[in-house]
């Protein structure tokens, strides 16, 4: 038991992680790739026409997953922020600050695509429905998370305040969430109800589980890269980062 | 306990020593809702139902406004310091910081709230309801102000970073608390709206003084 602790905090240091990282991310790009191969093919060629909204449903197959990442990464992005502070491990500061561009670019994604299905659709680029709100809410939230990082110039203590403000984050999410749910129906402003989908053929939901997986996998991908560069950039001094890079 | 009074006692002291700044974020308040109706047009209809919005978001930014000096000056001479050392848990002493910040900051709005809501010509009953929603949902938005007044110390552009932090948490605040007055006006009982309100305040009095107590820590080391 004591032996398989020691085995998981061995990675928690930057200088074995950085080369682990490095063997992991061709796999997640592979299959990534293959993923995304696979989910836009039934996407595009295999899922049937919607009898009501014609081919323009079929930038669901990106927002949807676009929207469940923004979602699960801020989750993983405070429960690496809230390690880090509880255990003092310096990768876990380091994974936040890696993943949280990942996260505003799916939520900004999914906000772009959400407009471009909605003007078709509903004749309109934005409605003032719960969901989007939060959506534009948690962009703003990603913002702040990584405006406060970049303001504060050690990166230690810059760690520490953003695992701080993502964990007030994440106690704030379901609060917000709830709050605009119900500001929207005490509003009863757009008459489009988008709880009511259409039951969805099991093509169509294949086609999304596949590209969520792809999402999923380049999320991973591009977050172990960026964590690779930020390990360098604070390890900069020390004697393995110059061996590691001759 | 007492300590928490002694640094109640001290900021209000200190604040109302140079009045001017206390005077500027209560008049900040007067102003921007009084430019809503330049901008949009005398209509009473129109100014009704916007007034709680309005009202609402300009408290929120009045309250915005004080909300760097909470910790700075105490930063800057090293008080900070001193009251993380002293035997008084820094958690209490924050507390009293946070409550001084609302008598301050908040109450005066919450004072001028019925005034000001007269200009937009809502009723005897609505103006009740909204001062009771301020009087609410201001000490929330002191104490989750806290928490990023906490987190920007000492951080460069340290004012609008914290305005990116701390806006998007004051949604529920802003919805619950426009809504009870809306609600009101619609004829809707503003009581659930009231309750979500005060529950939001017990649960952020409770959290939120712990977790500016560990972003001051954090800025201090």
């Amino acid at each position: 038991m004591r032996q398989s602790i020691i085995q998981w905090f061995r990675f928690a240091s930057p200088q074995s992680f950085y080369p682990l990282a490095g063997r992991m991310i061709p796999w997640f790009w592979a299959s990534a790739i293959a993923f995304g191969i696979a989910g836009l093919w039934i996407s595009f060629f295999v899922a049937p026409t919607d009898a009501q909204q014609g081919e323009g449903y079929r930038i669901i197959f990106v927002h949807v997953p676009a929207s469940w990442m923004s979602m699960f990464l801020y989750l993983i992005m405070a429960f690496w922020a809230g390690l880090g502070l509880a255990l003092n491990t310096r990768v876990s500061g380091m994974m936040a600050q890696a993943i949280a561009p990942t996260g505003a670019l799916m939520a900004l994604l999914s906000l772009w695509t959400g407009a471009l299905w909605g003007k078709p659709m509903w004749g309109a680029w934005w409605v003032w429905d719960a969901r989007l709100t939060s959506e534009l809410i948690l962009f703003f939230l990603y913002l702040g998370f990584m405006a406060l990082q970049a303001a504060i110039d050690d990166p230690r203590r810059a760690d520490k305040a953003g695992a701080i403000l993502a964990l007030v984050g994440v106690v704030n999410i379901p609060i917000i969430y709830f709050s605009v749910k119900w500001w929207n129906t005490l509003h009863q402003g757009s008459t489009i109800n988008l709880t009511k989908a259409p039951s969805m053929a099991q093509t169509m939901l294949w086609g999304m589980l596949l590209m969520a997986l792809c999402f999923w996998m380049y999320s991973i991908a591009v977050a172990l890269t960026r964590v690779r560069a930020i390990i360098l950039e604070r390890e900069r001094h020390t004697e393995w980062v110059k061996h590691a890079l001759e | 306990m007492n300590a928490f009074l002694a640094t109640v006692r001290r900021d209000l002291l200190l604040a109302l020593r140079r009045k001017s700044e206390v005077l500027t974020a209560v008049f900040f308040f007067v102003i921007v809702t009084s430019l809503f109706p330049l901008g949009i047009g005398p209509e009473p209809v129109l100014l009704k139902k916007i007034a709680p919005g309005i009202l609402w978001v300009a408290a929120l930014l009045a309250t915005l406004l004080g909300l760097p000096r909470l910790f700075a000056a105490d930063h800057v001479d090293g008080t900070l310091e001193q009251m993380a050392l002293s035997p008084s848990p820094l958690g209490l002493l924050v507390a009293g910081k946070i409550l001084a910040h609302w008598l301050l900051c908040g109450l005066p709005l919450v004072l001028l709230a019925p005034v000001l809501g007269l200009q937009f010509d809502l009723d005897a009953s609505t103006l009740g309801i909204l001062t009771l929603a301020l009087f609410l949902g201001t000490p929330l938005l002191s104490l989750i102000g806290a928490i990023g007044a906490a987190l920007t110390l000492g951080v460069r552009g340290g004012g609008v970073l914290l305005a990116l932090l701390v806006l998007p948490l004051y949604i529920p605040a802003l919805i619950f608390g426009a809504g009870a007055v809306e609600a009101h006006i619609a004829g809707l009982d503003a009581g659930g709206h009231l309750s979500l309100l005060a529950a939001m305040l017990a649960v952020a009095a409770f959290f939120a003084p712990w977790a500016t107590t560990a972003a001051l820590r954090i800025a201090l080391e």
